[in-house]
C-alpha cells in the first residue's frame, strides 16, 4: 500500500513537473509573471509549512524575512551591482542568519505567545523599511526599482527566463525540504510539536531544533522575498505589509498543514482568489466595488468548510476512499460496494 | 511560421491600413469604431480603500459620457481592477490590461509606489500611462518617461507656493519645517527650499521629522518652538496635521502656520485639533469644496450635484476624492476629444502633452489646464486661503508654483 502510494506521489510530481515545465512555451508573459508569483509563493509556504506544519511554531510575520530577502536582494542589485544569482543566495544566507537569532526568543513563547511576537514583527516590517536612517539604502517610501535580468545568450525572453529561475528554485528546494521533512529531522520536528517532553527524553535538542528550523524556514521566506524582487522589478514597503504575513497563513491552511505538495494549492489560493473576488464583485453592479474583500472571506469559509484539512486534506481522503473501495472491491467482490466500505472508513 | 504569420499581420495590416484611409485606428490595441478601452488599477481593497471612490467615480462619470453618444461615436470601456496598493499585485493586473485586455492606454493608476512598479514597464512597451493618481513629482519627467503623465498639483509645487508666500509677506522669517519621513513630507522640503532658492536658504533655521507609527508629535512641536521659529510649515497626514495645530497652539506659539493640502479637511482635521485653535492656518486650494457654502450657486457645483444625484451616492457629494475624480475624468474625455479619429498610442500622448487653457467645473475660477512636450504636470496652478475658524477663504491671486 505504502509503496503504491510513494509511486503515485511520485507519478504525481512528475506531472506536476512536466507541465510546470511545458508551461513557459505555451503561456504569455502575464501568464507567465503570475505563474512565477505562483511559485515565490510556493516557495515562501514551503518554508512557513516547515515551521508551523512540521514544528508547530506558529508565525505570523514570515512577510518581514520575505522583506529582507526582497529588500537584500534589491539592495545588492541595484546599489552594489551585484548579478541577481548572486545576490538571491546572500539575501537568503541574512534571512536564515535573522531567522536564527529571532528563533531563540521564540523557544520562550508557545502557542498564541509566538504568534502575538511574530505578529509584531509584521506590523513592524513596512516602518521599518521606510526608516529614514536606512534611506541610502532603501530608498524610504519611494523603494528600490531594479532591471529584469535577461536569459543567458538570449534564448529566452525575460518573462519566461524569471519563470524558469522560480521554477528551478522552487523544484530544488520543495527536494530539500521533502528530505528534511521525511527523514529523521522531520521526525524530531513533528515530535517536538506533538510531545515535547517526550522528545526532549528521546534525546531531541529542542532548542536547537526549533531555531534551526526558524532560521531554515526564514531561508525559504529570503529566497521567495529575493526571487519576488527580481520578478517585479521594485521593492517598497507596501509590498511587505501586514496582508501578506496573513496570506502565508491562510495559503498553508488552505493547502493543508504538514503538506509540503499542499503549498501549491495554498499558493494558487493566494494568487487567484482575490482576482475571482474582485470578478465577482462586479455582478453586485458598479458600487460594489468595496466588496472583493467580503467575497474573498466568504469564499475563504466555504472552502475551509468543504475542506478542514485543507487541499492535501480532501485529496488525500479522495484517495482514501478510492483506495478502500478498490481493495474492499476486491477482497469481497462487485455487490460488497466500494461506498459501503468507504462510509465506514470516514 | 513566424515569418508567415508576421507577414499575415503586416499585409491585414496594410490592408485595413488602405481601408482606414491614413488612420492609425488599426493598430491601436482596445480601439475599435465603436469603443475604447481603458485600463485602471484601483485599491479597492486593502490599507488605501478609502481611494477607491475615485475609480467608481470615474466609472460613473464615463457611463454618463456614453449615455450621451460617447466620443465620436466610440464608447469609453473603463476596466478598473483591484490591486490592493500592492506593487507586485498592480504589476500583475497592469499586465493583464495590457497583454490580455489589450487597453488602448492607462488612467489615474493609483498610488506612489503602485505607478512606480509599473512605469518601466509601461514606458519599454509604449503604453501611456496618463494622469497618475498622485502628488509625487517624479511621475513629471518627460524627458527620461515620456509614457507618464501626473495629474495632482504636485507637493513640491504646492511648496514653492508657500516659499514664495512667506519670501513676500516675512522676507526676515525664521521658518521650522514639521515633515512625514516619507516621499510625501521630503517633497515639501525640497519644494520649499527650491522656492527660498540658495540665498534664502538659511531661512529654515529646523526641520524635524517624524514617522506615521508615532503615536504623537508632542515633542516634533516642542523643539521646533524652541528653535525660535515663527514660520511653521506642516507638512504631514491628517492626524498628525491635527496634533501639530493644537499643540502649537496650547505651547502659545504664534508662529504663522502653513499646513498642506492633504490635511484641510474641517471635519477631520481642523475639528479634531479645535476651531479655534485652527484660526489663521494657511494652506492652497486649487478645487472647489462641496461643503463650502459659497459654492452652492456655482454653476460647476451644481453640475456635480446633477451628477451624483443621478450616479453616485449622497456621501460622495462631499467627497473630496469624488470631486477630484470628476476633474481628471474631465480632462480625459478632452484628450479623446483632441484625439479625434486618430487613437493611435503616440497620438494620445501627443494630445495629451497639448492641453491648452482647459477649464474644469470643479477647479478654482480662472484655474487652466496646460500640458507641453516638456510640462507633464497639468494642474500648476492654487490659490492660498487661510481659516477663519469656520471655513476656509480665498484670498490673493492664482498662484503658479
Amino acid at each position: 500500500m505504502s509503496g503504491s502510494s510513494g509511486s503515485q506521489r511520485f507519478a504525481a510530481t512528475l506531472a506536476v513537473l512536466a507541465c510546470a515545465l511545458a508551461f513557459p512555451f505555451l503561456a504569455s508573459g502575464y501568464h507567465l509573471y503570475q505563474g512565477a508569483q505562483v511559485l515565490i509563493l510556493a516557495i515562501a509556504l514551503l518554508g512557513l509549512n516547515l515551521l508551523t506544519g512540521f514544528n508547530g511554531q506558529i508565525s505570523l510575520g514570515h512577510g518581514a524575512f520575505f522583506a529582507i530577502g526582497g529588500y537584500g536582494a534589491a539592495i545588492l542589485t541595484a546599489k552594489f551591482g551585484v548579478p541577481y544569482w548572486a545576490a538571491i543566495p546572500i539575501a537568503s544566507l541574512v534571512c536564515f542568519g535573522a531567522g536564527f537569532l529571532f528563533g531563540f526568543p521564540a523557544l520562550r513563547f508557545g502557542g498564541l505567545y509566538l504568534a502575538l511576537a511574530t505578529f509584531a514583527l509584521a506590523v513592524a516590517t513596512p516602518q521599518i523599511l521606510s526608516y529614514k536612517g536606512f534611506d541610502a539604502w532603501t530608498g524610504g517610501s519611494q523603494g528600490v526599482l531594479l532591471a529584469k535580468p535577461h536569459a543567458p545568450f538570449g534564448l529566452l525572453n525575460a518573462d519566461q527566463w524569471i519563470y524558469l529561475v522560480c521554477l528551478l528554485c522552487a523544484a530544488a528546494l520543495y527536494w530539500a525540504a521533502r528530505n528534511l521533512a521525511t527523514g529523521r529531522i522531520g521526525r524530531a520536528l513533528i515530535a517536538i510539536r506533538d510531545q515535547p517532553i517526550a522528545a526532549e527524553t528521546m534525546g531531541v535538542n529542542a532548542a536547537l531544533y526549533k531555531t534551526t528550523c526558524f532560521g531554515v524556514s526564514a531561508l525559504y521566506a529570503g529566497v521567495a522575498g529575493g526571487l519576488s524582487a527580481i520578478a517585479v522589478g521594485f521593492v517598497s514597503p507596501e509590498s511587505f505589509g501586514l496582508s501578506l504575513s496573513l496570506s502565508f497563513l491562510v495559503g498553508i491552511v488552505v493547502g493543508g498543514l504538514a503538506s509540503l505538495g499542499g503549498v501549491l494549492f495554498g499558493a494558487l489560493f493566494i494568487e487567484f482568489v482575490p482576482n475571482l473576488a474582485d470578478q465577482l464583485s462586479v455582478n453586485f453592479g458598479e458600487s460594489a466595488k468595496a466588496l472583493p474583500g467580503a467575497i474573498y472571506g466568504l469564499l475563504l469559509i466555504l472552502l475551509m468548510a468543504a475542506m478542514p484539512t485543507g487541499v492535501a486534506g480532501a485529496l488525500r481522503a479522495v484517495a482514501r476512499v478510492f483506495g478502500r473501495g478498490f481493495a474492499s472491491r476486491r477482497q469481497s467482490g462487485i455487490e460488497g460496494g466500494g461506498a459501503a466500505s468507504a462510509s465506514r472508513e470516514m | 511560421m513566424i515569418t508567415r504569420r508576421s507577414f499575415l499581420q503586416s499585409s491585414a495590416a496594410a490592408a485595413a491600413f488602405a481601408a482606414s484611409a491614413g488612420s492609425a485606428r488599426a493598430e491601436t490595441p482596445g480601439v475599435t469604431d465603436t469603443e475604447i478601452k481603458i485600463g485602471q488599477t484601483m485599491p479597492y481593497s486593502g490599507p488605501a480603500s478609502a481611494y477607491g471612490v475615485i475609480g467608481r467615480t470615474e466609472a460613473a462619470y464615463f457611463k454618463m459620457i456614453n449615455e450621451q453618444g460617447g466620443i465620436n461615436g466610440r464608447k469609453i470601456n473603463l476596466i478598473s481592477l483591484d490591486d490592493g496598493y500592492s506593487p507586485p499585485k498592480t504589476v500583475e493586473q497592469v499586465r493583464r490590461l495590457v497583454e490580455q485586455e489589450q487597453v488602448a492606454f492607462l488612467f489615474q493608476t493609483l498610488g506612489t509606489p503602485p505607478n512606480l512598479a509599473i512605469r518601466q514597464y509601461l514606458n519599454d512597451n509604449k503604453v501611456p500611462q496618463l494622469f497618475v493618481a498622485t502628488g509625487a513629482s517624479v511621475f513629471a519627467d518627460p524627458e527620461h518617461f515620456p509614457w507618464t503623465m501626473g495629474y495632482n498639483p504636485n507637493y513640491q509645487t504646492e511648496a514653492r507656493i508657500y516659499g514664495k508666500h512667506i519670501l513676500a509677506t516675512k522676507p526676515d522669517a525664521k521658518i521650522g519645517v514639521l515633515y512625514q519621513n516619507d516621499g510625501f513630507g521630503k517633497d515639501y522640503l525640497i519644494g520649499l527650499k527650491d522656492a527660498l532658492g540658495a540665498d534664502h536658504a538659511s531661512m529654515i533655521i529646523k526641520e524635524v521629522s517624524y514617522e506615521t507609527s508615532e503615536p504623537t508629535v508632542d515633542s516634533q512641536i516642542v523643539t521646533l518652538q524652541g528653535s525660535g521659529a515663527d514660520v511653521f510649515l506642516i507638512a504631514a497626514t491628517p492626524k498628525f496635521a491635527a496634533q501639530a495645530i493644537r499643540k502649537a497652539f496650547d505651547l502659545g506659539w504664534n508662529a504663522v502656520r502653513y499646513v498642506t493640502i492633504v490635511s484641510v479637511s474641517i471635519a477631520t482635521v481642523l475639528k479634531p485639533a479645535g476651531l479655534e485653535k485652527s484660526k489663521g492656518l494657511i494652506t492652497a486650494y486649487y478645487g472647489k469644496d462641496s461643503a463650502d457654502a459659497r459654492w452652492k450657486d456655482d454653476a460647476g457645483m451644481k453640475e456635480w450635484a446633477a451628477f451624483c444625484a443621478k450616479y453616485l451616492t449622497p456621501t460622495d457629494f462631499i467627497d473630496s476624492n469624488a470631486l477630484y475624480a470628476y476633474g481628471a475624468g474631465g480632462t480625459m474625455i478632452q484628450v479623446l476629444k483632441q484625439c479625434g479619429n486618430d487613437l493611435s498610442r503616440d497620438n494620445i500622448m501627443k494630445q495629451a502633452a497639448s492641453l491648452k487653457d482647459l477649464e474644469l467645473p470643479l477647479l478654482l475660477p480662472g484655474m487652466r489646464i496646460n500640458t507641453s512636450p516638456t510640462n507633464y504636470s497639468p494642474i500648476r496652478q492654487m490659490q492660498l486661503a487661510s481659516f477663519d475658524g469656520e471655513s476656509w477663504q480665498l484670498f490673493g491671486e492664482l498662484l503658479k508654483g
